[in-house]
């Protein structure tokens, strides 16, 4: 089985590794390693860009594979995010308290030092009682395990009611930006619990861990590599196998697959859910890297901007999905970071911080005109596979299918 | 694609170290991290060009210590985790001996662990919630008792406000000052139903209900104030539906913490002459250095260009970093903190501004009234208030005290007499 | 040297005046120099009284020129005079007592004496008594407004002698109006004050109440025993009812010294903290006061030793409540006053709530007519094309843009507005046109790329526009005559600019309806929807129909942009802040069907105002659970409010 599944994909292999040869050359790169020729607010980067590749492969997964294009997956990523930084926060907050408060003369009972930490916390914005979401707060392992729980459930929830009643296409696509900006609004409230605008900050910082920034950098950055490759192997077996087939032929043609005797719901709700918790993992990964998460990274805009990331790369094929994500977002560090040079015209001077929008909105208008397959369209060129002639036909029932590659692989 | 993404690591790599290469130890840096794109751009990118002034001015006089100062302008794009990200990027990567910056309060929570790990020195131009202290950060805008406070005091006993409405943008600032100002003004024996509190979405719109809402207060025959902590955009929605409803400042006045020389530029004013604004600079402010300052900035940058707040407070926290490094003799993080206790500089209303050992500055407090120009008239200027970190109106942080000089502690709990913490709260 | 002689032939010329002319307002002001100088509200009531009660015919100038902030100070002697602004940056003086000026003189040299809005408005209730029967009309409208700011018991008899003499209709009204509410207020005769309260019931003025409610104060007090003869009492209290909890009521107690206070946690501990003795506290070791029993049973061994006062336990507390009685008392003592009052007020209560439900319908309205501008265009587009345009809130901000050029260009804002309406449709037309042509057309069969495809032109809109103009919001104001609001009562108003929005939204609904309904191109387009292929073979054009369907669309997104301008802000976000409300309101009203939009906008605008209404303190809440509620409502009516049928449905 392992084998046979490894024969029939052999770009798993290659992607798996280049991905360790990417890990260990960075990582012997390192400051924290000691040759420090990659500065560790790089490795951070570098860190979070692989875990916005794991969530653009769970985008290409729902999208470029089963056909629903999600504006709302950054939602779960940032629950992801939201659900390990309330453990990161209260534990580091705990130490603290226990510290301060054993200088005193008489002990804490532990009601005080809740009390303390809920202070600590909570002073900021003004209030300092614990709300309910912060029950588990207290437990590692309860709280990684809502890291998938949380969003797992919410997705499953929310499509169940939105497939069972057949929304699809575009108005799924509004419905899910819709749940993205209410959850975004209602973290933006103090009243959620979750400290509004403000978010939960000082994640970077491991309770407990006295290890300098140069070596958490790099514990992260090897988690996130392992997190995407696994990632990675998971939708590549789901999309290989039988499974694989159905989700596709629920993309091409909903109805079709529905006659042919599939529950269509069950199919579409299991990869919704799946990639609600690859996107929380990887969102759980990419926070503490961040430092801070707050509502503003949840905001709908930040899910759109995930279908472009796999838009570009080319969906339909996970490898153009890790392509897409990896290089817009870095080149889109390194144009708004100011390291772009500017380019003079004589009477006006293009300065990147403020064009680069420009140059990926009408990039991004290209792509979909011209390149609808994207970067991961220039892999086929260069491994110039033979691929039955259809005469250019598509496979779908549809003018836009434009899938006959994909019968190939 | 990993090749590619190799490649690209590795150019980036190598361009930062042909730049930090060329600009060899001849120079001072100095890290500036404002946002230059994004939300906060139209606030941030007028301190950048302060701070570019300021160190050319320095320069012109012939820099620091022998030898020049030189700005590292990044780009932390009104995005909150980049902001962490560009800190650790100026500390380490370009090696700068301070940053100023910053401007919102969730961007200051997300830089302060990175340079509290690395020991950076940081100035924070901004009016704040407080309620924070850290070693690393030097508070050169107002704290709560600088601004709410005393704008509150104007309101109870010269305007003979009885009733109050608390208006404010969702987020931690209008959040903690509104909470602050609720626990004053019970404190001074206003009623649990003469407060009204009330949040808005940032950039909110739709204002009709909430003047209202705020008008329908008068049926007690008690005087009603807005005190009015909504951010940016918001705030044109908002005194627009104020003028339409034809409130006059002689019936409700409105205070505002977070409306300036440059939100009024967007707006008609002439609807709104006679409301307030408290602050701790106006541009009409009458002094010497003040027209110096003004007539240096519109050369440089314009003659439309107006002048505010957050700028002065840069003015006097960048002069405060020379003179204390001129002082201790090297630009080292730790010296340039203990030489900056007790510093000195003129501040641009014709006072003194001290900095004390909880790293705010004890400067005045201004109110004025908004004209049809768009400028303010300042009707109101107390004597140098001392910045305090943790506010004594909350039961609380009451009991906290920040001193760096001599209990070396940000957050002392005068009851226990023990340090909470050495690092700060965020 | 020129200065000093001025200002000593000035002093001479004061002084002399003084002296020489009876009844000169100078020397007043000089007596209260430093409260003038000072500008404290607390500091100036006796120089305010003082000139007001001179005697001295300038004492209503002095006043009257104090509160326009025309008053001056000469630094180099403090004495006060008119200052007006001279062309050439110098100031011109005029003595108040003699009339005499002096030009030239330096800024610097001067000091402006600015009071502030408090003490304008004490001013303002001094210069009362001048202005009752000043010969100027807006001057007695001066005083009945310091008056109806400030109502005091001394304005009363004036205001009643000044009413027969006033020749203004409307002035008479308003004056007796206040006479009305003055004698509620202050008058001696209770009789009289319960009259007049009679007479104002029902009347929903905000003034109305405001004389009423104070009538009303209560104290909340306590005393042993029974309650006190003699007072107007509101209520009796029962601890442990109502809103009046055994808490609170234990904390009235512990305020008028009556009972002991309640420890809590913190000062036990900190009692505790004093009494450590070698390491235990009354025989309990330290280390094990990290439960709140054993800190408890520390704290009863210490009371028992006296050393400590003992705990407030309940039975105390409910022992202290028992003996007591809690009442609220009325600060007026008339009980026939406050009765009437309290009728009074009851009547208005129901009264101002059906009208506060009214002003609500109202805001809702206005909210609903904004939603429904903002989609109307994309209800062309997305709801009769099918096409989902992303950059359809960015059409909305070209709109508002074009409105803020053409003010730059066009100084009068009437003409600016006339102008830039067909302007900004045309601007966006072309736009629309334009990106039909490039874009949108090679992606009709792909409706999911066409919504990544027109996100990414609203991104690059919204960055050009920031480019251009700035991330400053920019002004755009509306014309005079749409300043202000409708004000039907003091509960009920509305601005006019909302009307206006109103209005337009009712306009585009007509427009569309008879675009579709009744012209070539509403056939054509309605044709080309229902059955490209069969439209095409019945001779339609179908590029050219669908091209300027576009076009219609996103030219009346640019009109509703100059509209939403002049209410709220012009920004490069603008649009992004309607993208998605439009969308779920044309979604939620059911797609294809003008009238499903117009539903959709209602039901949006009313149950946001629903949910503001009900927690006011958080309009953020209410947006969040709109949407929350939108979501679910498409789970169970996926097809929108207004549900198309049979074939025009598509599939």
């Amino acid at each position: 089985m392992q084998r046979s599944f490894f024969a029939k994909n052999p770009s798993v292999l290659v992607f798996l590794a280049l991905l360790a040869i990417f890990t260990l050359v960075v990582t012997v790169l390192s400051e924290g390693f000691g040759m420090g020729f990659i500065s560790t607010s790089f490795i951070k980067t570098l860190g979070k860009t692989l875990c916005l590749c794991l969530i653009a492969v769970a985008m290409d997964l729902i999208w470029g594979f089963t056909g629903i294009l999600s504006l709302g997956h950054f939602a779960f990523f940032g629950l992801g995010g939201y659900m390990i930084g309330m453990w990161l926060m209260y534990e580091r907050t705990r130490l603290i308290v226990v510290e301060s408060l054993s200088q005193a003369e008489i002990p804490p009972t532990s009601a005080e030092v809740v009390d303390a930490i809920g202070n600590q916390i909570f002073g900021v914005v003004g209030s300092s009682e614990f709300p309910l979401v912060w029950a588990f707060a207290d437990s590692l392992f309860l709280q990684l395990a809502l890291v998938v729980l949380v969003p797992g459930i919410l997705a499953l929830v929310f499509g169940w009611l939105a497939f069972r009643s057949r929304v699809t296409g575009v108005y799924l696509s509004i419905l899910t930006q819709a749940m993205t900006l209410a959850l975004a609004l209602y973290l933006f409230q103090n009243d959620s619990g979750l400290r509004g605008n403000n978010g939960l900050s000082g994640l970077q910082n491991l309770p407990g861990v006295t290890a300098s920034q140069d070596q958490v950098s790099l514990w992260f950055l090897w988690a996130s590599a392992f997190a995407l490759g696994v990632g990675y192997m998971i939708a590549a077996w789901v999309v290989s196998g039988k499974f694989g087939s159905v989700i596709r032929g629920i993309r091409d043609n909903e109805a079709r697959v529905r006659f042919l005797g599939y529950s269509v719901e069950t199919y579409k709700l299991a990869v919704f859910t799946l990639t609600a918790c690859l996107a929380a993992i990887a969102g759980a990964l990419y926070y503490p890297q961040a430092g801070i998460i707050n509502p503003a990274e949840i905001a709908p805009i930040a899910s759109i901007y995930l279908a472009v990331w796999v838009a570009i790369g080319g969906r339909g094929r996970l490898y153009g999905a890790v392509i897409g994500a990896a290089f817009v977002s870095l080149l889109s560090t390194w144009f708004t970071g100011g390291q772009a040079p500017d380019i003079s015209l004589g009477f006006y001077t293009i300065k990147w911080v403020d064009w680069w929008l420009v140059l990926l909105g009408l990039s991004f208008v290209l792509v979909t005109l011209f390149a609808p397959k994207g970067m991961g369209g220039l892999v086929d060129l260069w491994t110039d596979r033979r691929v039955p002639n259809r005469h250019g036909a598509d496979l779908g029932p549809d003018d836009g299918a434009l899938r006959e590659k994909e019968a190939s692989e | 694609m990993n090749f590619l993404k190799s490649t690209l690591a590795g150019s980036m790599v190598f361009a930062t170290l042909a730049t930090s290469a060329l600009s060899a130890e001849d120079t001072i840096k100095v890290g500036v991290l404002h946002s230059l794109s994004g939300t906060m751009a139209i606030s941030e990118t007028t301190l950048k060009d302060t701070m570019l002034m300021l160190i050319d001015q320095q320069n012109a006089k012939g820099g620091l210590l022998g030898k020049q100062l030189e700005a590292v302008v990044v780009d932390p794009a009104s995005d909150w985790p980049l902001f962490a990200e560009k800190a650790r990027e100026l500390l380490t990567v370009h090696d700068v001996d301070v940053i100023f910056g910053n401007w919102t309060s969730v961007s200051r929570k997300s830089v302060l662990p990175v340079i509290e790990e690395l020991n950076g020195l940081l100035f924070y131009p901004v009016q704040y919630e407080g309620e924070e202290s850290s070693k690393n950060v030097f508070y050169t805008g107002a704290a709560p008792n600088q601004q709410a406070i005393p704008a509150t005091d104007y309101f109870l006993d010269e305007l003979g406000v009885e009733k109050f409405a608390l208006l404010g943008t969702d987020y931690v600032y209008p959040r903690t000052t509104n909470n602050i100002l609720e626990s004053y003004l019970k404190g001074k024996g206003i009623a649990d139903d003469d407060i009204f509190v009330n949040y808005t979405p940032f950039g909110h719109s739709d204002w009709s209900k909430i003047v209202a809402d705020v008008v329908a207060l008068g049926a007690d025959g008690k005087k009603v104030g807005v005190i009015s902590t909504i951010n940016g955009d918001a705030n044109i929605g908002f005194y627009k539906e104020l003028a339409a409803a034809g409130v006059s400042a002689d019936d409700i006045p409105v205070v505002a913490f977070s409306v300036g020389e440059e939100e009024l530029a967007g707006l008609d004013t002439s609807n709104l002459v006679g409301h307030l604004a408290a602050w701790n600079y106006f541009q009409s402010a009458e002094s010497d250095a003040n027209a110096e300052f003004i007539e240096t900035w519109k050369a440089a940058m314009g003659d439309e260009r107006v002048t505010n707040d957050p700028m002065e407070a840069h003015f006097i926290g960048f002069n405060m970093w020379v003179n204390a490094a001129t002082e201790a003799g090297s630009t080292e993080v730790d010296a340039v903190r203990d030489a900056m206790y007790g510093q000195e500089y003129s501040n641009l209303t014709g006072g003194t501004a001290v900095m004390l050992p909880n790293h705010h500055l004890a400067k005045p407090v201004l109110i004025g009234e908004i004209q049809a120009d768009g400028q303010f008239d300042i009707i109101s200027q107390t004597e140098e208030v001392p910045g305090d970190a943790w506010t004594d109106f909350l039961p609380e942080s009451a009991v906290l005290k920040s001193d760096w000089k001599d209990l070396g502690c940000g957050m002392y709990n005068t009851e226990t007499k023990t340090c909470v913490q050495t690092l700060s709260n965020y | 040297m020129r200065h000093l002689l001025i200002a000593i032939i000035a002093t001479l010329l004061s002084c002399t005046g003084a002296f020489a002319q009876e009844g000169a307002i100078q020397p007043v002001l000089q007596n209260h120099q430093a409260a003038i100088v000072k500008s404290s509200r607390k500091t100036i009531a006796p120089a305010i009284d003082a000139i007001a009660s001179s005697g001295v015919p300038q004492a209503q100038q002095v006043l009257e020129v104090w509160a326009a902030k025309n008053m001056w100070m000469r630094k180099s002697d403090g004495v006060f005079f008119i200052a007006e602004k001279a062309e050439d940056k110098t100031y011109r003086l005029t003595d108040f007592d003699t009339g005499q000026t002096i030009d030239g003189v330096l800024k610097a040299d001067l000091k402006q004496i600015k009071p502030n809005s408090g003490i304008r408005a004490m001013i303002g209730t001094a210069l009362v008594r001048f202005q009752l029967m000043d010969a100027d009309k807006d001057k007695r409208q001066d005083a009945l407004t310091s008056i109806e700011r400030d109502p005091e018991a001394a304005h009363l008899a004036p205001l009643r002698a000044s009413i027969d003499a006033e020749p203004d209709a409307g002035l008479k009204a308003q004056k007796q109006r206040l006479e009305r509410l003055l004698t509620i207020g202050y008058d001696e005769d209770t009789q009289a004050r319960v009259d007049a309260i009679l007479e104002m019931s029902g009347d929903l003025g905000v003034d109305v109440r405001a004389t009423l409610n104070p009538l009303m104060t209560t104290t909340r007090a306590v005393s042993a025993g029974d309650v006190p003869q003699g007072l107007n009492i509101a209520q009796v209290l029962v601890p442990g009812k109502e809103d009046f909890d055994t808490e609170a009521a234990y904390e009235l107690l512990v305020k008028e010294n009556l009972a002991a206070p309640r420890l809590s946690s913190g000062e036990m501990r900190a009692i505790l903290a004093e009494h450590i003795d070698g390491g235990s506290i009354a025989g309990v070791p330290v280390a094990q006061m990290n439960t709140l029993e054993n800190r408890s049973k520390a704290y009863a061994s210490l009371a028992a030793e006296g050393k400590v006062p003992p705990l407030v336990t309940d039975e105390t507390i409910q022992a202290a409540l028992a003996t007591h009685v809690f009442y609220d008392v009325y600060s007026e003592p008339s009980a026939e006053v406050t009765d009437a009052a309290q009728k009074a007020l009851n009547d208005i209560s129901v009264n101002v709530g059906m009208n506060q439900a009214l002003d609500l319908t109202l805001d809702a309205l206005s909210l609903a007519s904004i939603y429904f501008l903002a989609a109307i265009g994309l209800a062309i587009t997305f709801g009769v094309m099918g096409v989902i345009n992303m950059a359809h809130g960015e059409f909305i901000m070209m709109g508002a843009y074009t409105g803020y050029v053409v003010q730059q260009i066009i100084p009068d804002h009437t003409i600016s507005i006339i102008v830039a309406i067909p302007l900004a449709f045309a601007v966006t037309f072309a736009a629309g046109v334009a990106m039909e042509r490039l874009v949108i057309r090679w992606l009709y069969n792909r409706p999911l790329e066409t919504l990544l495809a027109t996100f990414g032109i609203s991104i690059a809109l919204q960055q050009l526009a920031k480019n251009i103009f700035g991330t400053q919001a920019r002004p755009l104001t509306a014309p005079g005559w749409l300043d202000g609001a409708w004000v039907i009562n003091d509960v009920v108003s509305i601005s006019y600019i909302r009307i206006a929005i109103f209005i337009l939204a009712f306009i585009f609904l007509g427009v569309f309806l008879f675009i579709m309904k009744r012209t070539r191109l509403g056939l054509e387009t309605r044709a080309v929807t229902q059955n490209p292929r069969m439209a095409s073979s019945m001779g339609i054009n179908k590029d050219k129909v669908n091209m300027l369907t576009f076009g219609l669309g996103s030219g009346i997104a640019g009109i509703a942009g100059v509209a939403i301008g002049l209410f709220a802000k012009v920004t490069s976000e603008l649009g992004s802040d309607y993208i998605v409300q439009s969308f779920m309101t044309v979604v939620v009203g059911g797609v294809g069907n003008i009238w499903g939009t117009l539903a959709g906008a209602t039901m949006i605008g009313f149950l946001q105002k629903g949910i503001e209404w009900l927690n006011p303190s958080n309009t953020l809440a209410a947006q969040t659970y709109m949407i929350i509620f939108i979501i679910i409502f498409i789970q169970f009516r996926p097809r929108g409010i207004v549900a198309l049928k049979g074939r025009a449905a598509g599939d």
